[in-house]
């Protein structure tokens, strides 16, 4: 049976909390951390939760909400541009201000040692999780930086009556060849172009998988009605290609965006004619 | 990291008339957790192709859907299971055999390039059990 | 038992899905469309798919024998308005309805089916020269 060593800390929640502000300070981080609502809430969870703790914390269903608790705090911050030392330290300042108080309570040093080991390993598998929020936080503002870099990136233009140009500058993944793909689609159906020119001259490096996109993309292109010529086919992407052995027939290739509108041009039919100077 | 699932329900599949009810059932899971509409339509051509072996060849079955997530990502998650014939050839039937048409059989090769997670497990005479992950960034 | 509408415009059959489509159904319609084709002997079919939200391995090639019945029997047949999401799917699956001809919209469909039906004439023509 599991002694409750960590009782005795509710009475003292005050006097923790001014000490963890103090600790907070002295440690660089932000010293407002303390003051805010979230902070108070949740030392005021984590010293119920302790105080009423019978058996394994994991099981413990007051434990779940301050888990919680202490997860939307690490993510937000995560968001907010904390840095992971501060994230990290948010808790182990209020791991080392329990353990002050704790000596101030616990004379006997045997127990005292099992208050400090059961606070351990409490503490430690929450700072575990609020650096995996704190790390999720982060990634959700990268993703989002990707997407809208992405939309930058890879602007449509209408050249002509029917006829749209995709050109795409910078690294094609696989990721963002697919998204190029879909906004290719979607765009021949909300201008109604029936043919759509993909210009990769912007592109330093085709590989294997990125070719198959763009293969795919033709293919689907026709699907729906249309057709997609790859423009800006610089040499070393010609070779790449071949080294590889993608088999890019059936593909319509054009090094230039100039011929693949002249291509467009002929496909539906028109002739640009130079004006007589009378 | 492990999945768990948040909720979960489960579907009869005996006849013909059943199918759609399912693909519009597996299609307000992938709305729920706000799936992209290229990711719903591979989702449910997905559940279309495995419901279809499901009826023709396993003799009907049991369809569950849950919703998952891992802790990165949230998605859906079909499992199919009958009590048929089971299939004689696993690896066959996963080669990308025919690509225009003629027979695709259970058309599992492309079935799988549709979804993020694909496990089938078969026993001659006992039936299979294919289970399809999609996720809402996948 | 549903039945997917044909409606007879001149020389060519339109035909708009506009509900989930289903094993049956569909083999419905291959046998509706091929049965009113033959009854009009009508030159052109359009099939339009702008409403459809999935289409598997069993209706692609309920669309390629449509295709190459109509073929068979004189018509063209011509499918418009497919999704963007249906197109990548249909790719990823790996189907790629030879035979079916595509075209984005109604309109551009029907200018397709007429400069077909111009070309096919003007190849029976051809034929009969040749005969003389």
């Amino acid at each position: 049976m599991q002694n409750n060593f960590l009782g005795g800390l509710k009475e003292h929640e005050n006097k923790l909390l001014t000490i963890w502000s103090k600790l907070l300070i002295e440690s660089g981080s932000d010293d407002g951390a303390v003051e805010e609502e979230e902070s108070k809430e949740f030392a005021s969870l984590f010293l119920s939760a302790v105080a009423t703790l019978n058996g394994k914390f994991q099981d413990s269903p007051e434990f779940e909400k301050v888990e919680d608790l202490i997860v939307g705090i690490s993510s937000s911050r995560g968001k907010r541009g904390f840095s992971p030392r501060e994230n990290a330290q948010y808790l182990t300042t209020f791991k080392q201000a329990s353990s002050q108080i704790l000596s101030e309570l616990i004379k006997d040093s045997e127990q005292l040692y099992q208050a400090n080991l059961q606070l351990n390993e409490i503490l430690d598998n929450m700072t575990i999780m609020t650096f995996e929020a704190f790390m999720r936080g982060r990634e959700d503002v990268i993703s989002r930086q990707v997407d809208e870099i992405s939309e930058i990136s890879t602007p449509v233009i209408t050249v002509w009556d029917g006829i749209v140009a995709l050109p795409i500058i910078g690294t094609l993944d696989s990721s963002r060849t697919q998204i190029v793909m879909e906004n290719l689609l979607q765009q021949i159906v909300d201008t109604g172009s029936s043919i759509a020119i993909l210009d990769i001259s912007g592109v330093p490096a085709v590989d294997s998988l990125v070719a198959q996109h763009l293969i795919k993309t033709v293919s689907a292109t026709r699907l729906m009605g249309a057709e997609c010529i790859i423009s800006g086919i610089r040499p070393e992407i010609a070779q790449t290609v071949v080294h590889l052995g993608i088999d890019l027939t059936g593909i319509i290739t054009k090094a230039t965006l100039a011929s693949a509108l002249k291509t467009a041009f002929d496909m539906l039919q028109l002739t640009v004619v130079k004006r007589k100077i009378v | 990291m492990t999945t768990i699932t948040n909720s979960k329900e489960e579907a009869l599949i005996i006849r013909e008339q059943d199918v759609v009810p399912l693909r519009n059932r597996v299609k307000e899971y992938g709305v729920k957790i706000g799936m992209s509409i290229l990711n719903q339509t591979k989702l449910i051509t997905a559940t279309s192709e495995l419901v279809r072996n499901l009826l023709k060849y396993g003799g009907g079955g049991k369809v569950i859907i849950e919703s998952v997530s891992n802790g990165r990502d949230n998605g859906v998650r079909v499992t199919f299971i009958d009590k048929g014939p089971g299939i004689a050839d696993i690896s066959l039937a996963m080669k990308d055999g025919y690509s225009t048409g003629k027979s695709l059989g259970l058309g599992l090769p492309g079935t799988k390039r549709l979804v993020n997670e694909f496990d089938i497990k078969t026993e001659l005479g006992n039936g299979t059990t294919v289970t399809i992950t999609k996720w809402k960034n996948g | 038992m549903d039945r997917i509408p044909i409606l007879k415009m001149g020389d060519f059959l339109l035909v708009t899905i506009q509900v989930d489509l289903y094993d049956q159904l569909a083999e419905n319609l291959e046998s509706d469309l091929i049965n009113t084709i033959s009854k009009h002997s009508s030159k052109g079919v359009l099939i339009d798919i702008s409403a459809v939200s999935i289409i598997d391995s069993f209706m692609g090639r309920i669309l390629g024998n449509i295709a190459v019945m109509s073929k068979i029997m004189d018509a063209q047949t011509v499918v418009v308005g497919m999704q963007p999401a249906v197109a990548i799917t249909l790719v990823e699956l790996g189907l790629s309805l030879n035979g079916v001809i595509s075209a984005l919209n109604v309109e551009k469909g029907m200018d397709l089916l007429r400069s077909k039906m111009h070309t096919s004439d003007n190849e029976e023509q051809d034929y009969d020269d040749d005969n003389e």
